[in-house]
């Protein structure tokens, strides 16, 4: 938190391991893994016996640069729903990565400019591009940096990455280069010849947004549960009421009704109050 | 499907108009005839499924999902096609057939729901999305019909006139096109009265030689009419209307009907308005692309066609006459017929300035005017030294930059679109939006600008502190109801920018209407 929002975000810090159960005002606090990106968490709320689990942003699938999510049972449920309606159902993030590579061997002069979100995203691209066997040096927007330390003070391998700067971006021929979105299309992209552009993210799957944003290389990588996480993850739960939040509370909503489980948006419900 | 899917896909996420082209020639290489004719069929809306229309595919859809939730997502995606691709759920048992066989499957079928939901079922994501367009047609990918004659004349290495000139008379499934294109066959033959003749274009004129001309009688001086060029064809009773690009666009001015048995093809310009008195353009927009005016535009907006060309009389080509001959032979069929929608484009003279300059105040609304060589032949394309256009001066006014967005492609990362105002009362009101005129390095210079004097942003919209001065060109100015400063300004670019220039010496609305009252009489 310190790394993005610099040192003064909060008052005070205090470190809660996964797993370990704290005592705040009548309140046991215990976090889990979400697997969203490296160290996100859900929180388990407990009141004489009663749960309230908030999983804040999560996903469930495998992901090499973060903890894996774990499935906590609760009797009230408070889940996001970035991705909460059924047309989401995210493809098989290493293909999606592949379309990158296949793509670079295709058209071998093109600099494969990637938007990825500094923190989390960037690495968990970079990490499968290891993994799937591209070791070339990747190139990368200075936001982009600190938080690549980071993750790799934790062991997770980036494997050779350099800063794009003013020497080098003009000599630039057949890379990936990745860079927040807002810098896909600004002036800092100038400075890169021929480049193909592509974004890295869940709305990606909607191909008339990708074609409004004028991307080339739409690769549909999220670290959103999709809709039929959200939905398994409400049933593992065993949440006899579901608090929605966070996107696209409707369908969802609807889905729990269907499916005899007690919801709401959780917005609605503050203006009730 | 595979294969047409990544097409599709190739397609949409293409934004350079020339890699497009490319990208549908070499795919043509790589298919039979038969899909070659069915691909060219879809992506210019030839091929229609009488048998399939939007409802089977919604019944479908009531019939085997969830409605409120399938109703929602259609609401968020917006588009039947990817709404079908992204909700329906995917199997994995996917059998390939080409687009041959999937066509003769749909035409042929006994119970076409059932053959749509077994083919839902055998496709992945993308091949649905390609499906679903491939049944209902309206690709919306951003691949018009101009830009697939242009992959045609690509592929075979024609050129692109010869295409436009049959195209009209072609149809599915084009087996003879691909022929003549791969050289294994003639030159298609077409029906004479679909037959499209390639405009004959002007080139710009140059303004030191007019006094060479304006003396000599070797000249037709014609005013150069603010509409669209046309070209007429017609013979046993039917009229054919085509566009610049050999569209045809008769259904969109069904008023303009000539009666002859013989082939007679007409050039001239398309124009709105009352005995043969041209509205301005901003008019004419309201019938163009409409392919079924309804009676009260046809009333209010009644079409006609200034007539200054002749390509064929009497069933016979007459592009090989002089346009002396030529001229001749349209007045005479002036003489013999009469057409209410139709008039012959004046000739005028202009001795001296002053008489230009009344030819301009009389005709408002008229770009220029057109100088053309009495013993040109009816040449197609853009030829040098026969027809000359000279356009009038343009106009220049003020304006100051109210708010700027960015362009496509190359210009993505620039600020190049811009919205410009003048003043009213004390407040700035825009007057017109301009996206080109500028250099390279005055785009580079209003873009540094932009980013340091945003004051507010509007999604892709930057508001920018009301400081910069821009002097604006445009070729006419229109009274439009439809503007919030109740002009339109026809051709607004930038002339230069006026970084010395105070806002407070920028016009207002007033004093601008005043003055260009002037110009409209």
């Amino acid at each position: 938190m310190k790394i993005r929002y610099g040192n003064e975000c909060a008052k005070n810090f205090q470190i809660l391991k996964y797993g370990e159960r704290i005592y705040v005002d009548g309140i046991y606090i215990t976090l889990y893994p979400a697997g969203h990106i490296l160290g996100s968490a859900q929180v388990l709320l407990e009141k004489k016996g009663y749960k309230v689990l908030v999983t804040g942003d999560f996903k469930t699938i495998p992901d090499a640069t973060a903890q894996k999510f774990e499935l906590i049972k609760t009797n009230t449920l408070i889940t996001e729903a970035t991705f909460g309606l059924p047309i989401f159902c995210h493809p098989d993030p290493s293909e999606e990565i592949k379309k990158i590579i296949t793509s670079l061997k295709q058209n071998p002069e093109g600099n494969y400019l990637i938007g990825v979100y500094s923190l989390g995203k960037a690495q968990r691209v970079i990490n499968m591009l290891r993994i799937l066997g591209y070791t070339n040096e990747i190139y990368i927007h200075g936001s982009i940096k600190k938080i690549n330390q980071y993750y790799l003070n934790k062991k997770i391998n980036l494997g050779l990455y350099t800063q794009v700067n003013k020497d080098n971006s003009k000599l630039l021929k057949g890379q990936i280069i990745l860079a927040p979105p807002s810098a896909i299309k600004d002036v800092w992209s100038r400075k890169i010849n021929n480049k193909v552009i592509g974004l890295a993210s869940g709305w990606m799957a909607i191909k008339q947004r990708a074609k409004q944003k004028l991307i080339e290389l739409p690769i549909i990588l999220s670290d959103h549960a999709d809709w039929n996480e959200l939905t398994r993850t409400i049933k593992s739960t065993e949440a006899e009421k579901v608090l929605i939040t966070h996107g696209q509370e409707d369908c969802l909503k609807y889905w729990c009704k269907k499916n005899n489980i007690n919801a709401d948006a959780l917005a609605n419900k503050n203006k009730e109050l | 499907m595979k294969k047409f899917a990544n097409l599709l896909e190739q397609l949409l996420f293409t934004y350079s108009t020339n890699r497009k082209i490319e990208i549908l020639a070499t795919y043509l290489k790589s298919l039979n005839y038969k899909e070659k004719g069915i691909t060219i069929a879809v992506l210019t809306g030839n091929l229609n499924f009488k048998n399939i229309k939007r409802s089977n595919i919604l019944n479908i859809l009531k019939s085997k999902l969830d409605w409120y939730l399938f109703e929602q997502s259609y609401d968020y995606v917006g588009d039947l096609a990817e709404t079908v691709a992204l909700i329906w759920p995917t199997n994995v048992n996917s059998e390939q057939k080409d687009l041959n066989e999937i066509v003769c499957d749909l035409k042929n079928s006994k119970n076409i729901n059932n053959t749509i939901i077994e083919y839902l079922n055998s496709f992945s994501s993308k091949e649905r999305w390609a499906f679903i367009k491939f049944i209902l047609g309206g690709l919306r990918i951003g691949f018009s019909t101009s830009l697939v004659k242009k992959s045609l004349a690509m592929y075979g290495n024609k050129q692109l006139c010869k295409i436009e000139n049959i195209w009209n008379g072609l149809e599915y499934p084009y087996e003879n096109l691909f022929l003549w294109l791969e050289n294994k066959g003639s030159y298609p033959s077409i029906d004479v009265s679909k037959t499209f003749s390639s405009f004959m274009l002007a080139t710009s004129f140059d303004e030191e030689h007019i006094e060479d001309v304006r003396y000599s009688n070797d000249y037709y001086f014609e005013y150069k009419w603010d509409g669209i060029r046309v070209q007429l064809v017609a013979k046993n009773g039917s009229t054919t209307i085509f566009s610049r690009s050999g569209e045809d666009i008769s259904n969109s001015f069904p008023e303009i009907k000539i009666n002859c048995t013989e082939l007679l093809v007409l050039d001239g310009e398309m124009l709105v308005g009352q005995n043969y008195s041209p509205l301005p353009f901003n008019q004419l927009q309201k019938r163009i692309n409409k392919k079924k005016p309804s009676k009260k535009l046809l009333t209010e907006l009644p079409a006609f066609v200034k007539v200054y060309d002749i390509l064929y009389y009497n069933g016979k080509d007459i592009r090989n006459r002089t346009l002396y001959d030529r001229r001749k032979k349209l007045e005479e069929y002036f003489l013999n017929n009469s057409n209410t929608n139709l008039n012959i484009s004046e000739l005028i003279n202009f001795k001296t300035d002053n008489e230009l300059k009344k030819i301009y105040q009389k005709f408002s609304y008229i770009e220029g005017i057109m100088i053309k060589k009495k013993l040109s032949f009816y040449l197609s394309g853009r030829k040098k030294g026969y027809w000359f256009k000279w356009k009038k001066d343009p106009k220049y006014i003020d304006t100051i930059l109210m708010y700027a967005q960015r362009g496509h492609g190359k210009r993505s990362s620039f600020y190049s679109d811009y919205t410009l105002g003048i003043w009213s009362k004390n407040t700035v009101i825009p007057i017109a939006k301009a996206y080109s005129g500028y250099t390279d390095d005055e785009l580079n210079k209003i873009d540094r600008f932009i980013r340091k004097n945003t004051i507010a942003k509007y999604g892709p919209v930057r508001e920018v502190k009301k400081s910069l001065v821009i002097e604006l060109a445009f070729d006419s100015a229109q009274i439009s109801s439809r503007h919030k400063s109740g002009i339109a300004l026809r051709f607004p670019r930038v002339s230069r920018v006026r970084w010395d220039k105070p806002v407070n010496d920028v016009q207002n609305i007033e004093e601008i209407k005043k003055e260009l009252s002037i110009y409209h009489s």
